[in-house]
Order: structure tokens, then C-alpha cells, then sequence
């Protein structure tokens, strides 16, 4: 046995935009055990239900994390839209579909990006976040902001996209599909790439499934669970079959996400194609009251909300559970015997979202 | 306008931010504004860096360690708190664990405003942020004078 030592990563890591700090054990160049410690982002943001009513909450759990925002807001207007027992006009929710699969392309673009950085390959770091642009382009033109869009709200949306923007939209992907393509080919084919990828971080089903990983981990891993096929807030009408790899390392996990973008284009055309005219809104009247619960499907996995109300303007609980929360387990199974060169490329597989995970 | 000979490198630590900021900072060194080539580094060594670009606001668990990254830069050295939450703590300044924006902890030079920040925001920060710092190189050379005149 050699000689044990400590190495700190994080919080403030060149890898990783965010703080997350992990005592790594290391026995030679070889990681025996990950200790993690949180907490550097946490606002106690679940707590301000006591002080913002449910209206501006929404503009809150926005705030939860700036890379799925889109997501967040709408998954707190769906959780309290069940507690007024409203449903939103379909315009409203085939739109909803329309931002919340160009949250997820954007998100999947950007952790390209990082993970190209991560093993060291900066002109395709730039070339993911090249593209990425062209989304945030599309979010800017449409809602107005480029990150954060507040154009949620509780009973439907705060603006329409006119017809022309909605086919300019569709044009827009269409034109970013080729450049996509030569993108996912050097992630997939360069055989540098593949090297630092295939066969890391291995998952079988089972230990994904038991360990509780969720979204990309779980599918790169055989698992076909996406919430997206529940059969709500209007991916019922959409042909959707979830993205499924097998490999269950961190190659698998990357095609998983590559083709997911491709399928966001894709759903995102249904939708428009079926979006009927008329309003976006279903006017919500007095104060919620009782439980509701909504799963959803994150970028990153399924995300949970939950709201307990009172009946008065303010809410009584509310409750998120980020699907990066459940990915810290199998990132710490995956960590021992690895080598310290792959350690980043393997906290990113997770697609980490720490700012998510501690609210 | 500044005149310093030298490209600013710059150190960016996210407090207690949501993301957006952040990656509104990492967007402007990328293809939109790709400050890189005006020789603008993200670096991730404190030692090297004269900018330090802060996002989020403090709290209980990342105060020390923002002090010990100031801590760690060489003088002369300007802060940029970027973004409504690093300025004051923003929509989060009510909640239970921050403790509002970064000048609680260590002086701030320029503040940015924006909940997000936008990038050509971030940008202008950076650039008031070369004046002050060309300001503190010039006093120290200053002091620096008097010292050894003495
Ligand atoms: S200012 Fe707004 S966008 Fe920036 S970190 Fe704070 S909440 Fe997020």
C-alpha cells in the first residue's frame, strides 16, 4: 500500500464554474475515497414563501438555478396551476414545451462545452458554446432575457411569440442541425476524445438504478426513465420515445445528451406544428389551497416539486428536489480507483448543478 | 479608459450566485465577445490574477473562503461584484443564510448591475475595473518613490 494524501478540489476549481469541494484520498496517482462537503451556495430560497406571495414566487424558483431557469419557473407554476385546479390553454403549454426543450438543448450545449474543457479540448469548448449562442439568441428574441426569461406565470404565460418568430424558430434549428452534427462527430468518433471517455466511470442498470441516478446517468445506463413520457403538461400529443445508451460509461452518457438535442429539435418542431391559435392564459383567482406534487424532466433529470398551502396569498412549504442531489451518490461510487487526471471528467459527467442542488 | 501596459487577468469565483451570472461571465470569454483575444484570461491561480470578478452573494460557509482568495491576490488588485446578488445579495438578500452582497467582506471597486448581468455589462465593469486598477498602480508607485526617497 503506498503512501496516502489529500488532495482538496474545489471550491474555487478551474474546472468547474461552481463550488463544490471533495477531499480526494489518493493512494499514488489512484483515488481511494471522495469526501464531499456542500453548502458554499445555499440561500435558504424554499424559506422565502414566507415573504414573497405565490405570484412572485415564481420569479423566485427562477432563481434556483440560471441554467435550467426556464424549467424551475415552469415547474413551479405547474405545481400551484394543480393546487388552483386550473389547466393552462394548450397555446400556453405547447410553448412551455417550446422553451423548456430550448432550456435543454442550451444546457446540454453548455455541459459539451465544459466537458470538452475538462479534458482539455478548448477550440471545441468554444465551438459548443458557439452554438449555444444561437439559443440564447432565439430566448432573447422570444422572452426578452437571455438567462433569466420570467415569462411564466401561475395560469398560463406573460407573452405569446407571434407566427413569424415561431417559424423563424424552426429555421433557425434546421439551419444549426448541420453544424450540431459536426460537433457530435468529434465528440463520438475523434478517437482522442474516445480515449478519455469510453469505459470511464462504468454503471451497470442496476447500480444506476440503486444508487438513484437520474436523467442522462440512468439512460446512459440502460434505464429508459424520463419523465417526459408521464403523459403531462402536453407531451401527450408529442411523439417522444426517451434516449436510451447502454454503455453505461461516460461516452454513453455523452451520446446520451448529443442525441437528446437532436431530439429537443425535434419535439420542438411538433410542438409549433401543433400549436393552435388563441389565449395563453387561464386567470387564477384568491389564494391556493392543500398539496400538489409535480415531477418533471430536468436537463440534468427529474426534478420535484412540491407546495403545501394555507388558503392566505402565501404559500405554507415549498419543496424541490434537483435531480443533481440524487447524481452526487453514484459520482461518489464512481470515484474510487480512478485515476486524479480523470477526476474531472467524471464530476462533470454528472453534469453537475450545484447552485440546484443547495437552493 | 486605461492605459496600463498589460492585459488584467482575471479570477472568478461564484459566492452563492444562482448560475446566471456566472455563465454570463464565462460567455463573454467565449465566441460572443471572446475577450480572450484582447489577452483577458480567466485564470484559476488567485496568485496570478489582478481582477477579481465575484458572483452571488456571502454567506456563512463561503465567507472565508472569497478572504482567502482576496487574500491570496498580489497588490494592486480591484474587485468586480457582478450582478444584483453579488452588489446586495438581490432577490435573495431576505433569505435566511445570505448575508448580502460581497463589500461585507472585502472592499469592492465596481459593481455591475443586472440580475442576470448581461455580457456587454460584465465587459464595461471590467474595463471601469482597468482604470481603478492603473489608479492603485500609479499610488503604490507613488508610495513606492517616497519610501526609498526617504
Ligand atoms: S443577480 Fe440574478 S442572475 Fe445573478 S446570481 Fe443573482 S439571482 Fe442569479
Amino acid at each position: 500500500m503506498g503512501k496516502r494524501t489529500v488532495v482538496p478540489f474545489g471550491p474555487q476549481h478551474p474546472v468547474l464554474p461552481e463550488p463544490i469541494h471533495l477531499d480526494l484520498v489518493l493512494e499514488d496517482e489512484k483515488v481511494v475515497e471522495a469526501i464531499p462537503s456542500i453548502g458554499f451556495v445555499h440561500r435558504g430560497l424554499e424559506k422565502l414563501v414566507e415573504k414573497r406571495d405565490y405570484q412572485e414566487m415564481a420569479y423566485v424558483s427562477e432563481r434556483i438555478c440560471g441554467i435550467c431557469s426556464f424549467v424551475h419557473g415552469h415547474g413551479y407554476c405547474e405545481t400551484l396551476e394543480g393546487l388552483f385546479q386550473v389547466e393552462v390553454p394548450d397555446r400556453a403549454k405547447f410553448l412551455r414545451i417550446m422553451w423548456g426543450e430550448l432550456s435543454r438543448m442550451h444546457s446540454h450545449l453548455l455541459w459539451l462545452g465544459l466537458m470538452a474543457d475538462a479534458f482539455g479540448f478548448e477550440s471545441l469548448f468554444m465551438q459548443a458554446w458557439r452554438l449555444r449562442e444561437k439559443i440564447l439568441d432565439i430566448f432573447e428574441q422570444t422572452t426578452g432575457g437571455r438567462i433569466i426569461h420570467s415569462v411564466c406565470k401561475v395560469g398560463g404565460l406573460w407573452r405569446d411569440v407571434p407566427e413569424d418568430m415561431l417559424k423563424k424558430i424552426v429555421e433557425t434549428l434546421e439551419g444549426m442541425e448541420g453544424e450540431l452534427q459536426e460537433l457530435a462527430n468529434v465528440f463520438l468518433k475523434d478517437y482522442t476524445v474516445q480515449k478519455r471517455t469510453q469505459g470511464l466511470g462504468k454503471m451497470s442498470a442496476e447500480e444506476a438504478f440503486e444508487c438513484g441516478a437520474m436523467g442522462p446517468m440512468l439512460r446512459g445506463s440502460g434505464v429508459a426513465m424520463d419523465m417526459r413520457g408521464l403523459g403531462q403538461s402536453g407531451y401527450e400529443h408529442l411523439k417522444f420515445d426517451p434516449v436510451v445508451e447502454q454503455g453505461g460509461d461516460c461516452y454513453a452518457r455523452t451520446n446520451v445528451r448529443i442525441r437528446e438535442v437532436f431530439q429537443s429539435i425535434d419535439l420542438i418542431k411538433q410542438a409549433i406544428g401543433l400549436m393552435p391559435e388563441g389565449s395563453i392564459e387561464n386567470k387564477v383567482k384568491g389564494s391556493p389551497e392543500g398539496e400538489c406534487l409535480v415531477r418533471m424532466e430536468q436537463p440534468r433529470g427529474q426534478v420535484i416539486y412540491y407546495a403545501k398551502a394555507n388558503g392566505t396569498r402565501h404559500l405554507e412549504r415549498f419543496r424541490v428536489r434537483t435531480p443533481t442531489f440524487a447524481n452526487i451518490m453514484p459520482l461518489l461510487n464512481m470515484l474510487p480507483g480512478c485515476d486524479l487526471a480523470d477526476v474531472p471528467i467524471l464530476v462533470l459527467t454528472i453534469d453537475p448543478c450545484i447552485s440546484c442542488t443547495e437552493r | 479608459m486605461s492605459y496600463l501596459p498589460k492585459s488584467p487577468w482575471l479570477v472568478h469565483y461564484d459566492a452563492s450566485s444562482c448560475n446566471g451570472c456566472d455563465i454570463e461571465v464565462l460567455a463573454c470569454l467565449t465566441p460572443l465577445y471572446d475577450v480572450e483575444r484582447f489577452g483577458v484570461l480567466n485564470i484559476g491561480n488567485p496568485k496570478h490574477a489582478d481582477i477579481f470578478v465575484v458572483t452571488g452573494s456571502v454567506n456563512e460557509q463561503n465567507r472565508s473562503v472569497i478572504q482567502n482568495i482576496y487574500n491570496q491576490m498580489a497588490e494592486p488588485k480591484v474587485v468586480v461584484a457582478v450582478g444584483a446578488c453579488a452588489s446586495s445579495g438581490g432577490i435573495f438578500r431576505e433569505c435566511y443564510n445570505v448575508q448580502g452582497g460581497v463589500d461585507n467582506v472585502i472592499p469592492v471597486d465596481v459593481y455591475v448591475s443586472g440580475c442576470a448581468a448581461r455580457p456587454e455589462a460584465i465587459i464595461d465593469g471590467v474595463v471601469q475595473a482597468l482604470g481603478v486598477l492603473e489608479q492603485k498602480y500609479e499610488e503604490s508607485k507613488k508610495k513606492g518613490a517616497e519610501t526609498s526617497h526617504v
